[in-house]
């Protein structure tokens, strides 16, 4: 009986494919959920072996396409040989729509385990220095080197939680920040639907690079299936000496807990994610003290983005210099960029930076789905910049975009065509500070508000060029005036608009 | 009550204790604040701070098949706005339907960015969302519920 894989990935499901796995089972076909390509647009994308061994594909499956032989929608031949998956370069992603993500034998028997075997055979400083070598940054958007963070986690003893006495228990934690709300960002949902044991393995590796005896990854609510998984997959890793006392029979010991969001967008700045940890509001605390040295209840903390702590094990598995020789001068290896919004291919495209905007929209993209041309790009979620068409050529990396006035933040591009209003995308980008502000810093909490009323003025024709000033000036004072990048980076959407589509806020200071 | 006794003792409890009462009633009672307050030992204020804090937190009984349409910069390139403002103009043709589904309360980014305009129907993430697979979700729901 021929076996067939069908993602479980929500994507993926958000499309139909649970009813195409229960239509094959019905056929009497055998079925095995794997984790998703990535290749959203084609999904379900329903695969079996050819006779070959190679995996071979049919997308777009509907359940009335199901039959006693197989599948009737669109074939797509050898799924390695799509030119979107060729193209890429796969070190986070290498067992994604191969594997059942919960099965730990295909885990083990794909290249699993391999990085933390690696780290446990390395004293705890040389972990340090394999990371910090492979030039590896924090993908959550700011861009820190990772080693040097870890670094100082290292070197900071641990200590009991704030409040306890002296004596109490001294830890330190591993926190992987899973709250990903950025628009038109969807790996580390990916990662943890898709194997969220290389996530464990990851932070077992950081574990034992900084001495640290506990881990928590802070998922956001709006993600049930990654919280599912990754409850699953820290059980079965327990199970399998992966997590707990003396992991893989050394004498690291380590323990993850899954903590569940609750709504709030801020609370993926890692200052207020540690507060909403702590069972509080999610407000942004001040820094110093740095996380790494006063974090978690008071502990030292390494706090790492989804995709920083995936991209450790293959680091340790591959070596650090096969992974800093990918990308461009400052921005080594891999980045998981996401192609969303109105794009003919959405999906994920790993590939080493150094990539232009240009390439991701187009040649692995395929342009726009609505079939018009491209307007803007929005790059690095809803506090990035737009870009428009003609300056998509910018390369792909932390500095590079800065350069160009925009960000990478968390590797999402979202497209929009010829048909958006980029006024009203300004104005949303204060509407989303307004509604998602934590409230402590007084230009995002008030200034976002004035925001969306001095543009309304702008686009209502009144008093434009002096509003406009107003804006500007509004703009200036919550990027220097806000603790966190909520208030501080909200202006960059905003200004971006402003100034590469100023038409847009004229004509509709025309009147229509 | 149980359910407080095990979440309140663990760091950081007052959040838990307030997602574990959510999830156990389908909303946090005026009364449970009090209990949570005590359980973990800080003040009322404390407890209605975070419970305000929190946009997943609510305070009322939620609908039968809660809608939510992702009001995103992914969802709003491929016509998100429209099909807001399309559900709120079928839910003013259809008591039925605005009774079953409530307020639309926002949500930023359901991660299925790809396959926009996302919506959550009655917990069920739906990809390529239209009005028409939206409302077909809703009663389908409703059927199928005692």
């Amino acid at each position: 009986m021929t076996v067939w894989f069908v993602p479980r990935d929500s994507a993926a499901r958000s499309v139909g494919a649970d009813e195409v796995a229960d239509a094959l089972v019905d056929h009497g076909h055998t079925v095995v959920r794997t984790s998703s390509r990535g290749l959203l647009w084609l999904e379900p994308l329903v695969e079996r072996v050819d006779d070959d061994g190679a995996r071979i594909g049919w997308s777009n499956v509907t359940p009335d396409e199901v039959t006693g032989e197989g599948v009737l929608s669109t074939f797509v031949g050898r799924v390695e040989d799509i030119d979107f998956l060729a193209r890429q370069d796969r070190w986070i992603f290498e067992r994604m729509g191969i594997t059942d993500p919960i099965d730990p034998e295909d885990y083990l028997a794909h290249g699993g385990m391999v990085g933390l075997r690696a780290a446990l055979a390395m004293s705890a400083s040389d972990v340090v220095d394999t990371v910090i070598d492979s030039g590896l940054r924090g993908r959550g958007g700011a861009g820190f080197p990772a080693g040097i963070k870890w670094r100082t986690v290292a070197e900071t003893p641990a200590s009991p939680h704030r409040g306890e006495p002296a004596t109490a228990p001294a830890h330190k934690y591993i926190c992987v920040n899973a709250d990903e709300g950025d628009s038109g960002t969807y790996a580390d949902r990916m990662v943890m639907e898709g194997d969220p044991f290389l996530l464990l393995e990851g932070m077992a590796i950081a574990a034992h690079a900084v001495g640290a005896d506990r881990g928590i990854v802070y998922v956001r609510s709006e993600y049930p299936d990654a919280i599912s998984v990754m409850t699953q997959a820290v059980d079965i890793a327990r199970a399998n000496g992966w997590l707990g006392e003396g992991i893989l029979g050394s004498l690291v010991s380590f323990d993850v807990e899954i903590r569940i969001g609750a709504g709030s967008y801020v609370c993926g700045e890692e200052t207020a994610m540690l507060e909403s940890i702590e069972g509080r509001r999610g407000m942004v605390r001040t820094k110093p003290p740095l996380p790494a040295i006063e974090g978690l209840f008071g502990t030292p903390t390494v706090i790492n983005n989804v995709l920083t702590i995936a991209s450790v094990p293959s680091i340790l598995a591959r070596g650090s210099s096969a992974y800093a020789a990918l990308g461009t001068d400052a921005s080594h290896g891999t980045q998981v960029f996401q192609l969303s919004g109105n794009v003919a291919r959405g999906g994920i495209v790993e590939s080493a930076f150094g990539i232009s905007a240009h390439e991701l929209v187009y040649d692995f993209g395929g342009g726009t789905l609505s079939g018009r041309g491209v307007r803007a790009v929005q790059i690095g979620g809803p506090l990035g910049a737009y870009l428009p068409s003609d300056r998509l050529d910018v390369p792909m990396g932390y500095e590079t975009l800065a350069e160009s006035g925009g960000m990478l933040g968390h590797g999402g591009l979202v497209v929009f065509d010829d048909t958006v209003d980029m006024a009203a995308q300004a104005r949303f980008a204060m509407e989303f500070c307004a509604e998602e502000s934590c409230g402590k810093c007084t230009p995002c909490r008030i200034g976002s508000v004035r925001g969306v009323e001095v543009i309304d003025r702008i686009r209502g024709g009144e008093d434009a060029a002096f509003h406009e000033d107003v804006l500007r000036d509004l703009c200036e004072v919550m990027t220097d005036g806000s603790l966190c990048a909520m208030g501080g980076l909200t202006p960059m959407p905003v200004l971006s608009a402003l100034d590469n589509f100023p038409e847009d806020f004229q004509h509709a200071a025309g009147g229509e | 009550m149980a359910l407080l006794a095990e979440t309140s003792t663990g760091p950081g409890p007052v959040l838990v204790s307030l997602q574990a009462v959510q999830d156990r009633f389908g909303y946090v009672p005026a009364e449970a604040v009090s209990l949570i307050a005590d359980a973990c030992n800080v003040s009322r204020a404390d407890v209605h701070g975070v419970l305000t804090f929190y946009a997943d937190l609510r305070t009322s009984p939620p609908p039968d098949v809660p809608v939510r349409l992702c009001a995103a910069e992914a969802c709003q390139s491929v016509g998100g706005r429209e099909l807001k403002r399309d559900w709120e103009r079928r839910c003013g043709e259809s008591a039925e339907l605005a009774e079953a589904t409530g307020a639309d309360e926002p949500v930023f980014c359901l991660g299925n960015c790809a396959l926009a305009p996302a919506a959550l129907v009655g917990g069920v993430l739906v990809g390529r969302a239209t009005v028409e697979k939206v409302e077909s979700m809703v009663r389908g729901s409703l059927q199928g519920s005692p």
